[in-house]
Formats: structure tokens, C-alpha cells, sequence
């Protein structure tokens, strides 16, 4: 199967490890992986800090990209959920009906959904040999309803050690523009994920949103706790034979 | 906690730096919301039909809001012709006028009151005060606040911010005769607190209540209460005086049905409410002799014509959000500067206020849009929907400024970057440089301009010096 690949910005610049992995994940699979060349951002941050004219631009950029495109692949639950429920709320705020079919049109899918509703696997063939929890998003869990996918993939990777986490369904504290217009109540709530983890004595904390992972991996990196973060898509992509992604 | 009166409320984030730092604050809320969320989730889910409840209980709401000119009068007609009054006011100060006029005109100079969100909301206590009259709180936890000339923290539970001792040194201070020995075991403090009341009602000509529905049908307020305090001031005075907001009117009695099984369970935890008074104008030789029902506006026709925020009309304030909101159970209700905190408030307030202000446009922002609250609010309201709606309106009231606001320069240059390809993988370039140069052993410890809020406690990983769009046209290149 041709699957088209939405990095995402921030994981283009900041976690390009997270890109590479859903590639060798996913070529593993036997399937075709394309990089459109002309991504760049979906409008996200514009459009839950109120830019509605900025966030159309985008839109209206991300549509040309991945219109008439087949399936969309993305590892972030928050684009995906901005291209899916945010897009046409974007369109009618701009009074842009052609931006509202255009949205109509596209088939994004988060990584999870994908592997496990499209291709129908949980169990990927991945190897990781370490102690690890999984943080349910606040989009991926809520907005998107991956519900239990990421923990099927989690429990068929040999050597994975999964520890459940106390409290998960409660926000980390990013939110966005949030972690700096709100900044305290931020690290206040990032303070009470941390001690949970930290409960769980887990090597390694896995999302499928780096956003919240670098808020997570930014207050665990601080308090130097020697727990990694990591986004899913890098614990499935590692095999015996691949080292990279390995803590 | 108190700001001095006249004093405009700071701004969210300012508010929450100080109520975050109060130890005390954040042991009695979370102790109090973690016990009404468990109480919660189990009165919803014994019951195999809430999510039609909760269906039910939108969609009754909505009908009534797109035909709220209709069920007003239609309830305005109920009421006079079962003996009331009906007055109408289009903003809080009108009401204030309505009720104060009310008062005199029965030489009263006392009235006790039925706890209520609106007359807190309209300043009804401070008006009256101005006008020489004592308005008396009645609700256990509302006596509590106004004892404490404090303000109230939470919908339900106004008092949530103070445990119980601390309601026992307050008792001691503020409340006349409050035994020398009282102890903090709750039920010598409410022992107390009844020995005090009980003269009040006794003494009590005029009463003031809200209304959590009023039925067009019939003509008929109802209030819900746990404690029967206000029972005490529905039936004793010889006046009664009920402000509501227009919102709070439903079509029939089998709508009020869905709803006096929603708010209960989602509000306390209780199957059912322990005291749920019902009146219908005046009834000879029975209770008040007097009715008045005053129809308060105050901003929410302006809110209705908001396809997007009208939904926030919907709320029967039950409070399960403040309940589950994580910011909220971190900053308590007064960092929101408004009776309507938490996530309703953030939707509501900027509502009524409107956003030019900047304590009300600090709202909207003042959530992570995690959306456990509107995972199990009764009426369904999207309230993330409804927080990013009303940051765009807090953005376009700036967009025009002569001056354009820091934010908004570096917005529109960060979407003018990324809505070209090129311009994006030069900044991208650009960026991965200056942020390598910051960087030591692989990791951002400080963040220049107001991305150091980011830094203060969080680090920021080096970005790779491969981005992965070069790592793919190099694998491309090498094909």
C-alpha cells in the first residue's frame, strides 16, 4: 500500500528520529512510504490560540499538499485531530466553503488508527527490551478515540516490560501556547505527571504526541531522573537488528 | 484572598501564580474535587440510559434557546396568572434596582437568601448593602464565605478553598454566638451554624433565590438544595423575591424530569437531590404572600446570538467540570475572577463581560483544551470548541489595533513561514542553528524572550542537525 507521510512540523525539526522510525516501520510492513516535499505545518498552533485567518492559510496549504492523496499517515494525534475536526470549523470561521470540501476529502490517520484499523496488525515484529509506560494523550485519547491501540501495540513488542501509569488520563500540562501563556498551572500539572511516572520506575515514557512528550521529557530532563521519553513509532520500529531508537 | 473593592480581578495567569503557592488551598481542593469526581462517576454510571440523558438534556435546552422568546412570555403568563409579578431586566445594575425597590417598598431593612449563582453575579449583596439593607446567606457554605468576607470558589461548593478547621477558627471569629468550645468535627460546626440561622428565618419577612429551572407550562421555580436552609426562606417570609436568568427556563415538567436526574448525579453524586422545592406564584394561607420574579438578561441574548458560544447557555451549573478541570484543581476558582469559575467560567464569563477587557480575554486561555470536562458534562456543551471560538475573538479585538500586539506580529510571521515550503525549510535551517548554538550536551536549559517561561522548568532538547526532510531527500538522493 502507498502511504503518504505527514511528519509534522515539529517532529521535522525536533524529533526527525520519530519520522525516520514510522519509514522503517511501515516500509518493514511491506508498505510504500511517501514524502511530499511540500509540507509544512497544519495550522495547529494558529488555530487553538485563536489565529483563524493564519490557521486558514495553512489549511488551505495542507489541503493542496494532501488533497486527492490516498491514506495519510501521521505520528501526532493533535495534527491529526486538527486536520479532522479542526478543519471544517476552520473553514466555516474563514466563510470558505472550497476549503470545507477540500478538508472533507482527505483520509488522515494517526499512526495507531492506522496500523491497527487500516492494515489490521498489533503485532509489528518489534523487539525492545526495556521497562516502559504509556501517557494517553489528551487529543489522541479524547478528540481522536485511539482508546486502547497504542497499549495492543505496546503488549505484542517482545522484551517490552509495560507498566500501566497511575493517573494516565489526566493532562501532562502542555496544551499548546498554554505551557507558556499559562506557564505556572503548566509545570504545576507537568509536576504531578512526573511524580507518576516516577512511580512506575519506568525506563522509558511513550506517546504518540511529541508536543506533550517534550513538555514530559523537558521537566523529566530538568530534575536530570534518567527517564526517557519516547514516541511510540520509535519503540515500533526497533528490532534486534536496528539499534537506533534504543534508550 | 479578597481584592479590595473597586479593584479590577488580575489577570488568569497572575491569579494563578499566587493560589498555586498557597499549600494549604491546593491539599483542601484536591481532597475535595478527587471525592466529588468518585462520587460522580458512580451516580453516572449505575445508570444504563446516561448517555441518552445526556442527549435528552442537550437537545431540550437547545429547542428552548432557539425559542426562548416564546417560553419567556409563555412563562411570564403562567406566573402573573397564579398571582406573581414579573419583571424584566436587561443588566445586572436594572436588577440590582428592581430588587432593592422591592425591598423598601415592604420596610424591611433584613432579607435572607437561597443561595445563588446570579445574585452573585449581578453584585446583588453590595447593592443592597448600599441601599441600607443586610442581605444574609442562609447556605451553609455561603454563610461560611460571606462570614469570612471572602468570595466564593467553586459553583456547588463555595467554600471549597477552606477546610474545616479553618471554618472553625472563622466560626469562632465572625459568627455571634458560636459556643466557646466549638470543635472542628463537622457536624458541631454545622450545630453551630444552625443554632445561628434558625433566628434568622425565624425573624425573616423578605427572601431572595435564584431558580435552577423555571417551567413555562406552569409558571413554577425550582430550586435544588441539599441542606433545607433553602426551604427555611421559600416558605417562611411573607415576600419572596426569585432572580434568574433567562436561560433557566424549560418548556414542560417531563423536560424539568431529565434534568432533576442529571444535575444531582453529575453535581453532588447523589442519586437523587435531598430537598427540591417547587412554587407557582401565590398560594392564600400558604408560604409568601408576595411573589416577584425578576427575568435577568445581563448579557446572555448577546451570548445566544453566537452560533458557536451559545452553547454555554446550556449549563444547568452542576459544576462537574471544575470538578475534573486539572487547572482548576490546581488554582481554585478565585484565580478566575468571576462567581463562574473553571471551565464554564472560562466560556461564560468572556460571554457576558465581553473580551476588550483583559481579565475576561485572560479566560479563554486559562485551559490545555484536555476536554475531560466536556467528556462528562450532563448538557454535552463542547466546552474546547467554545475556549478556541472565543480566543479567536479575543484575537480579532486586538487584530486592528494600531499598535499590533507582540503575539500577533510573530503569529502572522510564523504562518506567512510556513505557508511557503521554501521559506519554512530556511527558517527551519536558520532556526536548527541558533538553537544548536544554545544548546549544551544535547540539551536547552534557557530560552531567550518569552519562550524563557518555557525554560524556567522544562529543558528543551538540541534539535538534530539533520531535520528529517533533509534525512529524506539524502535517502532519496542515494536511491
Amino acid at each position: 500500500m502507498r502511504v503518504e507521510l505527514f511528519v509534522a512540523c515539529f517532529n521535522d525539526a525536533m524529533f526527525p528520529g520519530t519520522g525516520r522510525a514510522v519509514v522503517r516501520l511501515l516500509e518493514r510492513l511491506g508498505h510504500q512510504v511517501v514524502f511530499p516535499a511540500g509540507q509544512t505545518c497544519c495550522g495547529q498552533m494558529h488555530w487553538n490560540t485563536g489565529y483563524r485567518q493564519e490557521a486558514a492559510e495553512l489549511a488551505r496549504a495542507f489541503t493542496g499538499v494532501f488533497g486527492g492523496a490516498g491514506a495519510v499517515v501521521t505520528p501526532s494525534a493533535s495534527c491529526a485531530t486538527t486536520v479532522r475536526e479542526a478543519y471544517p470549523r476552520i473553514a466555516r470561521a474563514a466563510g470558505d466553503p472550497g476549503l470545507a470540501r477540500a478538508a472533507e476529502g482527505l483520509a488522515v490517520y494517526e499512526l495507531t488508527e492506522f496500523l491497527v484499523d487500516v492494515l489490521g496488525v498489533t503485532d509489528v515484529g518489534a523487539y525492545f527490551p526495556h521497562r516502559v509506560t504509556y501517557h494517553p494523550t489528551c487529543h489522541s485519547m479524547r478528540m481522536l478515540g485511539v482508546g486502547d491501540r497504542p497499549l495492543r501495540l505496546l503488549r505484542a513488542v517482545r522484551g517490552l516490560d509495560l507498566v500501566a501509569l497511575p493517573a494516565a488520563g489526566e493532562c501532562c500540562g502542555f496544551g499548546g501556547t498554554f505551557a507558556v501563556k499559562n506557564s505556572d498551572v503548566s509545570v504545576a500539572m507537568v509536576a504531578d505527571k512526573v511524580r507518576h511516572i516516577r512511580d512506575t520506575a519506568a525506563d522509558v515514557v511513550c506517546a504518540v504526541d511529541n508536543s506533550c512528550l517534550s513538555h514530559i521529557g523537558g521537566a523529566l530532563s530538568r530534575l536530570r531522573s534518567g527517564v526517557r521519553v519516547m514516541h511510540l513509532a520509535e519503540i515500533l520500529a526497533a528490532t534486534e537488528a536496528a539499534k537506533e531508537g534504543t534508550p | 484572598m479578597t481584592a479590595p473593592a473597586g479593584t479590577p480581578p488580575p489577570k488568569f495567569a497572575d491569579a494563578a501564580r499566587a493560589a498555586l503557592a498557597d499549600t494549604q488551598l491546593r491539599r483542601n481542593l484536591h481532597n475535595a474535587t478527587a471525592t466529588i469526581r468518585e462520587r460522580r462517576a458512580a451516580a453516572a454510571g449505575e445508570l444504563p440510559d446516561w448517555e441518552e440523558l445526556r442527549a435528552a438534556g442537550a437537545a431540550i435546552k437547545d429547542r428552548t434557546l432557539l425559542n426562548l422568546d416564546r417560553y419567556l412570555e409563555e412563562l411570564e403568563r403562567a406566573v402573573t396568572d397564579a398571582g406573581g409579578t414579573v419583571h424584566w431586566a436587561a443588566t445586572a445594575a436594572e436588577a440590582n434596582r428592581i430588587v432593592t425597590r422591592l425591598v423598601r417598598a415592604t420596610g424591611q431593612r433584613e432579607v435572607v437568601k437561597v443561595k445563588s449563582m446570579v445574585t452573585q453575579e449581578i453584585g446583588l449583596n453590595e447593592a443592597l448593602a448600599a441601599a441600607g439593607i443586610t442581605a444574609r446567606e442562609t447556605d451553609l457554605a455561603e454563610l461560611i464565605v460571606q462570614l469570612g468576607d471572602d468570595r466564593p470558589s467553586h459553583i456547588l461548593v463555595p467554600a471549597i478553598h477552606r477546610n474545616r478547621a479553618q471554618i472553625r477558627e472563622l466560626f469562632l471569629r465572625a459568627m455571634p454566638g458560636a459556643p466557646a468550645d466549638l470543635t472542628d468535627e463537622p457536624a458541631a460546626l454545622a450545630a453551630a451554624a444552625r443554632a445561628y440561622l434558625r433566628e434568622r428565618f425565624l425573624a425573616a419577612e423578605v427572601a431572595v433565590s435564584g431558580a435552577n429551572f423555571m417551567v413555562a407550562e406552569t409558571g413554577t421555580m425550582v430550586v435544588l438544595e441539599s441542606e433545607g436552609n433553602g426551604r427555611m426562606c421559600l416558605t417562611l417570609p411573607e415576600t419572596l423575591i426569585t432572580v434568574a436568568g433567562i436561560e433557566k427556563v424549560v418548556p414542560t415538567w417531563e423536560d424539568l424530569e431529565v434534568f432533576l436526574q442529571l444535575l444531582p448525579r453529575s453535581s453532588t453524586g447523589e442519586r437523587m437531590n435531598p430537598y427540591t422545592s417547587t412554587w407557582t406564584g401565590v398560594t392564600p394561607g400558604d408560604g409568601p404572600r408576595e411573589f416577584h420574579l425578576v427575568l435577568l438578561d445581563n448579557g446572555r441574548t448577546k451570548a445566544l446570538a453566537d452560533e458557536v458560544g451559545r452553547a454555554a447557555l446550556r449549563c444547568i451549573r452542576c459544576s462537574a467540570c471544575l470538578n475534573v478541570c486539572p487547572v482548576y484543581e490546581r488554582t481554585g476558582g478565585h484565580a478566575y475572577g468571576s462567581v463562574y469559575p473553571g471551565p464554564i467560567g472560562a466560556i461564560l464569563t468572556p460571554q457576558l463581560r465581553g473580551v476588550k477587557a483583559a481579565q475576561p480575554a485572560s479566560l479563554p486561555f486559562a485551559s490545555t483544551l484536555c476536554g475531560a470536562c466536556t467528556d462528562l458534562c450532563p448538557v454535552k456543551i463542547d466546552i474546547p470548541e467554545i475556549l478556541v471560538h472565543l480566543r479567536g475573538e479575543v484575537v480579532e479585538a486586538r487584530r486592528h489595533r494600531p499598535v499590533p500586539t507582540p503575539e500577533l506580529a510573530l503569529m502572522r510571521t510564523a504562518a506567512w513561514t510556513m505557508a511557503d515550503p521554501r521559506r519554512y525549510e530556511a527558517a527551519l535551517r536558520r532556526g536548527t542553528r541558533w538553537a544548536r548554538l544554545l544548546s549544551r550536551g544535547g540539551r536547552i536549559r534557557r530560552l531567550p524572550g518569552p519562550l524563557g517561561k518555557w525554560s524556567d522548568a522544562r529543558d528543551l532538547p538540541a534539535p538534530p542537525a539533520q531535520s528529517f526532510r533533509a534525512w529524506w531527500r539524502e535517502r532519496e538522493g542515494g536511491r
